[in-house]
């Protein structure tokens, strides 16, 4: 099947198979291996993009379902390195990561969560990445992570 | 005059995270190879089986299948699932890397699709057919002890795989009888799954021309890699390159070396084209390593006073259907640390290993060690119940005492520094303890049921030497680093450790940046390649800094000594006369002096040679720990539980800890509280779970349950530094030092608040359900 679709903010015209999983399409396809596979079962969050803004689980979605849609991925939440997204910031400078598999979707997760949120007390925080799962940090730097973001004024570029 | 500032014990924001948070890191499963295939496996439904037929001639027609293997086509040309730690003959059993005529758990490798594309891949394992007969399996720990039971392997006499019988101690049976009370417990410390966030993945590519084998894959030990594929593969070592690229997690799996690991070469060099697998969740919770699984059956005797006198029993853990790499010999590690911080007199305490049809345990974040201090924390609860002591006052008389150390254990552990006082008197001010009963008190009298659980603790960090591993344990104990100072003076250091998340290419770049006096930015940390780095062990066990930032250390120092004696002959000065004020050689006396950029440019340029030595500045050393480390800590936690319906609240989590002196605090507090949940994570939900006929049945993330961010208060951290002289670092491991802790502490919180409803006893994880059925059984 033909798809067409904005990929952080690039057109892009596939042709692809109903089953493709839209996580296998960006990173097979596209080759943006940035969104992780963790539990294919929509539990762990590794795979989270925005789909039109709103942070979504790729590895339970087909690559049809986002058709004429737009995806951000994790590579497209900063030009380079000097304009990084305030919540990429933040990650690094709480020590929000360790292994690094879950953070780019922790990041996606918790930017659309200031998105809609600019100033989440902790509580809201940890309940917004219930769907993500950090085997490594404990979560807490995570946490202060967003925290950092937010002061930052966590919305960023997009 | 110090020059510049030091930046080792400094917060340092870490360099592998650029990478990261953009998503350019490159895990195996990012890899993609010219003409690369795909593995799917066909794994056992059946927990015992005898397999009667094979039928691949489905998935060979499907277009896009290259090949499809089974053990026939392996049969004599390669080894056996790669093991370090062999139990004796006739206890120990061969593992091959696909089902030889018999399965024996679910989640056993059966055969292997290679096709085009990873679904086509999944598609031609789906039309593999197998006919399996199935056979009696057997789960339980203690009915596998039975002479009855189903044998996991028919030629074995029974079920066990490791057996190391009581001591019958004299003295044990002395303290017993002249104790005033004895405490008997029974603890099941259930199986848990590692779940690292990536699972294992694995992308091999044979080089028909070079004959070379380059293999990508999720390891913590790339050397142990090499040297087992190599004998499995009856390949010499030189011909193979393995690389563990970003590895996302491990906690302990990622130590084995598995099946697939020696497969996959095996058959990119039959298709001479590179293969590649990645696992799917639930071969990863039905076909990598759990941990723990143990049941302890433990007496304690002790004294009117607290006095713990000696400790007796049994540990009865479940090796699984096969011994995995370091598997047989973990449970090991537990009666060696059962004593925890305490001067328990004697203790005799038999192990016993045992096969069940399950998937092999093996190395999970603490490794023995937890399921030791687990008991003996929930044997002092008991003795402070049973003598009326407060829970912190009998931990507090069983100390060893600050001025013992070195104190060789009942066990014959010996434990290398220590002040246990001063990080459970720091723990009881921050906590306010007197105020955190007087508040239980308070909420009890309205019916409330609050809970404040104390654990204090050590454990084995960084194991050394390497005679005294475990005695079934064929790895050394060392670790190497090397240190390569470019003419410009920047520095590449490679280490034998294997990091994935604990961030050594910061903190061994701190140790160089203060050595030479240039920038962290100036330093480049490698390792992962086995090309690249000198022969190394690995990344577990808490020994990246220990042993490996020591090995760096040493390195350092080599390299700092010879351009020592660089600077004194371009300064024309005796080396004695020279130091290094951390930016320049100086002359005693003179205002000489030669930065170390300059002197890197002289061993490189070497237009004035120095006599006596060799142009460049490099050094390789490996760093053999004499002894190893034990960090400490005093955790505190409380709890609330819901009467109605059994919920366990964190309400509070303070963790004093002790890890030596600390190179990075921010990576360190980033172990400690990432530690600490994980071994909440235990305590509070997760367990693997088979049914009697071995099916699991948690072998997708919806069915095993993982800590997540709002179950959790925010952990209150602090610390005490007591050093080791073990290393020169003086750093001690922290990488498991807060699963170690955490665990039994919020286990006696909970017992705490359910004990005046009668409840006596509790077993992980604590579930709702499992602490409404304790309280509706107490009130019957």
């Amino acid at each position: 099947m033909k798809i067409s679709l904005n990929v952080n903010g690039k057109p892009q015209e596939r042709d692809v198979e109903p089953r493709t999983l839209l996580v296998h399409f960006l990173r097979e396809q596209l080759g943006l291996t940035g969104t992780h596979i963790g539990c294919e079962t929509t539990i762990c969050g590794a795979c989270t993009v925005h789909l039109d803004g709103r942070a979504v689980k790729s590895c339970t979605l087909f690559a049809v379902q986002v058709d004429g849609r737009n995806v951000t991925t994790v590579e497209g939440l900063a030009a380079d390195a000097d304009h990084l997204h305030p919540v990429q910031t933040g990650f690094w400078e709480e020590h929000g990561l360790q292994c690094g598999y879950c953070t780019p979707g922790m990041i996606m997760t918790t930017s659309a969560l200031l998105a809609e949120n600019p100033n989440p007390s902790e509580t809201e925080i940890r309940h917004a990445i219930e769907g993500n799962i950090c085997r490594c940090t404990g979560y807490q730097q995570i946490v202060n992570a967003v925290q950092h973001a937010a002061k930052l004024g966590g919305k960023g570029a997009r | 005059m110090p020059v510049r500032p030091v930046s080792v014990g400094e917060r340092i924001k870490r360099r592998e995270d650029p990478r990261l948070i953009r998503g350019l890191a490159s895990y195996t499963d990012d890899l993609k190879l010219h003409g690369g295939l795909h593995a799917a496996f066909v794994r056992s439904d059946y927990a015992a089986g005898k397999i009667d037929k094979i039928d691949t001639s489905r998935a060979l027609a499907r277009k896009g299948v290259v090949a499809v293997y089974t053990f026939d086509d392996l049969r004599g040309k390669v080894g056996r699932t790669p093991c370090v730690a062999r139990p004796e003959p006739g206890r120990d059993a061969e593992h091959p890397l696909l089902a030889d005529g018999f399965v024996r758990w679910v989640g056993q490798p059966i055969a292997v699709v290679i096709a085009e594309d990873r679904y086509v891949a999944r598609d031609g394992a789906l039309d593999v057919s197998v006919d399996i007969s199935p056979l009696p399996a057997v789960v339980d720990l203690r009915r596998a002890l039975e002479p009855s039971a189903p044998r996991v392997y028919a030629d074995h006499k029974d079920n066990i795989a490791l057996h190391i019988p009581r001591s019958n101690n004299p003295e044990v049976e002395k303290l017993f009888a002249e104790a005033d009370g004895i405490v008997k417990l029974e603890i099941i410390n259930q199986r848990v799954a590692p779940v690292s966030m990536e699972g294992r993945a694995v992308l091999a590519s044979w080089d028909e021309g070079p004959q070379k084998l380059t293999l990508w894959t999720s390891t913590q030990v790339p050397h142990l890699v090499k040297q087992s594929v190599a004998q499995c593969l009856g390949l010499s070592e030189i011909r193979i390159r393995v690389i563990a690229p970003e590895v996302g997690g491990g906690c302990g799996a990622k130590i084995p070396v598995y099946a697939e690991e020696c497969l996959l070469p095996w058959i990119s060099k039959e298709l001479r084209r590179p293969v590649k697998w990645s696992e799917t969740r639930t071969e990863n919770l039905m076909g990598t390593t759990h941990g723990r699984g143990h049941l302890h059956e433990i007496e304690g005797a002790y004294k009117k006073d607290g006095t713990l006198l000696a400790l007796r029993g049994r540990v009865i853990s479940d090796c699984g259907a096969y011994p995995s790499f370091f598997g047989a010999s973990i449970a090991t590690f537990t009666p060696l640390m059962m004593p925890g911080c305490y001067r328990v007199k004697a203790v005799d305490v038999e192990v016993v290993v045992v096969y069940t049809n399950t998937m092999a345990t093996d190395a999970y974040r603490g490794a023995g060690r937890p399921e030791a201090a687990y008991t003996v924390e929930r044997v002092l609860d008991e003795v402070a119940v049973a003598t009326g002591l407060d829970a912190v006052e009998v931990r507090r008389r069983n100390f060893i005492p600050k001025s013992a150390f070195p104190f060789t254990t009942a066990t014959g552990a010996i434990y290398d520094s220590g002040d246990y006082e001063a990080s459970l008197a720091k723990a009881l001010e921050r906590f306010d303890y007197p105020a955190a009963r007087a508040k239980q008190a308070k909420a009890r009298a309205e019916g409330k049921l609050v809970g404040i659980g104390v654990a204090t603790f050590t454990e084995i960090c960084g194991l050394g030497p390497s005679t005294g591993a475990s005695p079934i344990q064929r790895t050394g104990s060392w670790e190497s680093g090397m240190v390569r100072v470019e003419p410009t003076g920047n520095v590449v250091i490679t280490t034998g450790a294997s990091p994935h998340g604990q961030g050594q290419e910061t903190a061994f770049a701190q140790m160089a940046a203060d050595a030479f006096g240039i920038d962290v930015n100036d330093v480049e940390v490698m390792h992962g390649d086995t090309d690249v780095v000198t022969h190394g062990v690995g990344t577990f066990g808490s020994r990246g800094l220990v042993v490996g930032g020591t090995a760096v250390h040493m390195a350092l120092q080599k390299v700092t000594a010879k351009a020592s004696r660089i600077a004194a002959h371009l300064l024309d000065a005796k080396p004695d006369q020279v130091t290094f004020d951390g930016e320049s050689f100086r002359v005693a006396g003179s205002e000489r002096k030669m930065t170390f950029r300059q002197v890197a440019e002289a061993a490189h340029l070497w237009n004035v040679p120095i006599p006596g030595e060799e142009p460049g500045l490099e050094a390789v050393a490996r760093f053999e720990p004499t002894g190893t480390t034990f960090p400490f800590g005093a955790h505190f936690c409380e709890v609330e539980i819901d009467p109605d319906t059994g919920e366990v609240a964190l309400t509070r989590y303070l963790a004093v800890d002790d890890a030596g002196k600390i190179v990075n605090p921010l990576l360190a507090d980033g172990q400690r509280l990432g530690g600490i949940i994980q071994g909440l994570g235990q305590a509070m939900c997760e367990e693997v779970v088979y049914d009697e006929s071995g099916q699991l049945l948690t072998a997708t993330l919806m069915d095993y349950a993982m800590p997540k961010a709002h179950m959790f208060p925010r952990i209150e951290l602090d610390s005490t530094c007591t050093p080791t002289h073990l290393n020169p670092l003086g750093a001690k491991g922290i990488g498991e030092l807060g699963t170690i802790g955490s665990t039994p502490c919020i286990v006696s919180a909970v017992l705490d608040a359910l004990r005046p409803r009668g409840v006596k006893s509790i077993d992980m994880p604590l579930k709702a359900e499992r602490v409404w059925r304790a309280l509706a059984e107490a009130k019957r």
